[in-house]
């Protein structure tokens, strides 16, 4: 069933068009890899989903109901959570303080402060200290916490390996497989095609605000979305 | 041992101030505002529970049973009909915003009770001037001692709620960052109605125990935002315990001051204010240039 359809999805910074026009669906435990270079529009896009940016036309449709005029804590209470792009952690909480606010839109399911840990062991012996005093990657495994503390059917996550060291980022994706190998329905936005393709069923590639390929990602090879990617196929040299 | 009696009440003088300026630390703290509508705020509570005493014969203590919660509902209102508005249209217009609503709340009392200077002092009877001899020549009011304690309570609970609670959790979630706090479920627009009404409660308890130590009229507001925001200021922002220590070097320096010449009680804790204010810039400039023996070396 499909759990997500974005329709002619158009969102601006001023006057700015970050996001012309877009459409997809997703169905319930797809994972869709988001990708496109800088500026392409895909954190806006992610943001616009959870309701942090304000649309300025087009319709976002969630489980059967229109919440393109729904506030963003609203839409975390009917199940869609981002993990935001540079981790944006409340530093002056600490690490289970970040995860029990997160708890308080009072989701069912799986999701508790032990299952967290359990997830991520790396945490766990962190807990009480302050969010702003972590490293890089355990500051981004707590942001996949405490977006899994809300329970969500959709789990957005923006650039998770965004300025971590190779190794964190290996320890936040191990983690992040784990749990997402449990049916998760997730849109993922890389920069590391090798990672997305690996993780994810289908491929949405982004230039300038629109889609420029879409497609399962066994079907879709390295060099196709590449072209894509740096718009190569504008100029009728695409094969 | 006048002067040790004078630094005794001015810290629980300070106890006031605290009380006074948390609720102005709380709404810069959590929405950025600064609420220039604070101390006619205070005012508004005063008037509010001479008016609840007086029409049923209560005490002002009990009246407070009906203030505190409309205080709070004034605030929660005008988070939502007014300060939540201006705050979307930048930083400028919050300020404009509650400097006009000092005004109207300023007229509206004039209009309504006239320019005579009341206090609610009569009503709690021998609390007013009762006190405790210590010594020969220290003596601490029963009233300035309640006040002090209360104060320091409040600034207590206020502490617990937001280290401990859910509540306080998504407080300080949200004064550091409104955006993420919503994407991780929590409604901002809540937590900034429960902060301004909490400020505003505050506030109202403040501008009583003014009327029980001393006298106010519809026109006291805005020389008790001056203390609040110097006992903020000394004090630190954003830190509840800094707000006691600033309200007691404000009411220690005004009563040393007013020791030394009756007429230079609030001047002395205005000299201390920027006195104080002063250091910090020097002692901030200082640090900028990378320390003292940096600053020295280079003049010498």
């Amino acid at each position: 069933m499909t759990l997500l359809a974005v329709e002619q999805l158009v969102a601006q910074h001023g006057l700015l068009q970050a996001v012309r026009d877009v459409s997809f669906e997703l169905e319930e435990g797809e994972r869709l890899a988001l990708v496109g270079a800088n500026g392409a529009g895909k954190t806006t896009l992610l943001r616009t989903i959870a309701g942090a940016h304000a649309p300025s036309a087009g319709r976002i449709v969630f489980d059967g109901g229109d919440v393109t005029g729904v506030s963003a804590h609203r839409r975390v209470r009917a199940g869609i959570a981002l993990v935001p792009e540079g981790r944006r952690l409340f530093t002056g909480l600490t690490l289970e303080e970040n995860l029990l606010l997160a708890a308080s839109a009072a989701r069912h399911g799986p999701w508790n402060l032990q299952s967290v840990y359990e997830a991520f062991p790396l945490i766990a012996t962190r807990r009480k200290r302050r969010a702003g005093d972590l490293s890089g990657g355990e500051q981004q495994q707590t942001a996949i916490g405490r977006a899994l503390m809300t329970n969500p059917r959709l789990l957005l996550l923006d650039e998770v390996s965004l300025g971590l060291a190779p190794i964190a980022v290996e320890s936040v994706y191990e983690s992040l497989e784990r749990v997402i190998s449990g049916g998760a329905t997730v849109v993922l936005v890389e920069q590391d095609l090798g990672r997305a393709l690996s993780v994810a069923d289908c491929v949405i590639c982004m230039l300038e605000g629109r889609v420029v390929l879409e497609g399962p990602a066994k079907e879709l090879s390295r060099e196709r979305i590449v072209e894509a990617y740096f718009g190569l196929h504008r100029g009728g040299t695409a094969t | 041992m006048i002067w040790l009696n004078q630094v005794v009440t001015g810290v629980l003088l300070g106890g006031y101030y605290a009380l006074l300026a948390s609720g102005l630390s709380l709404m810069f703290g959590v929405m950025r505002i600064i609420n220039l509508a604070h101390g006619d705020l205070a005012i508004l509570g005063a008037f509010f529970t001479f008016l609840v005493a007086d029409r049923t014969g209560w005490s002002p203590f009990a009246a407070l049973i009906v203030v505190l919660p409309a205080m709070a509902g004034i605030g929660w209102i005008l988070q939502r009909t007014m300060f939540e508005r201006s705050l979307r249209s930048g930083v400028l217009v919050p300020l404009l915003t509650t400097f006009g609503l000092a005004i109207v709340i300023e007229n509206l009392l004039f209009e309504k009770y006239g320019a005579d200077t009341r206090s609610l002092g009569p009503q709690i009877g021998n609390l007013a001037f009762d006190s405790w001899q210590i010594t020969g020549q220290i003596f601490i009011g029963h009233l300035s001692a309640l006040i002090f304690v209360v104060a320091v309570g409040v600034l207590g609970v206020l502490h617990l709620i937001l280290r401990r609670t859910p509540v306080g959790r998504a407080l300080r979630a949200t004064a550091e960052d409104a955006d993420t706090a919503e994407l991780v479920g929590v409604n901002s627009r809540a937590v900034y109605a429960v902060a301004a009404g909490i400020s505003v409660a505050i506030a109202g308890l403040a501008g009583v125990f003014l009327a029980m130590r001393s006298s106010y009229d519809p026109y006291s507001g805005p020389l008790q935002l001056i203390f609040a925001f110097e006992a903020v200021v000394i004090g630190g922002i954003g830190s509840l315990w800094g707000t006691l220590a600033g309200g007691i070097v404000l009411g220690v320096a005004q009563n040393i001051g007013a020791q030394l010449n009756p007429e230079w009680q609030i001047l002395a804790g205005h000299v201390v204010f920027l006195a104080i204010l002063g250091a910090r810039l020097v002692l901030t400039a200082i640090g900028d240039r990378g320390g003292l023996a940096v600053v020295l070396g280079r003049e010498a």
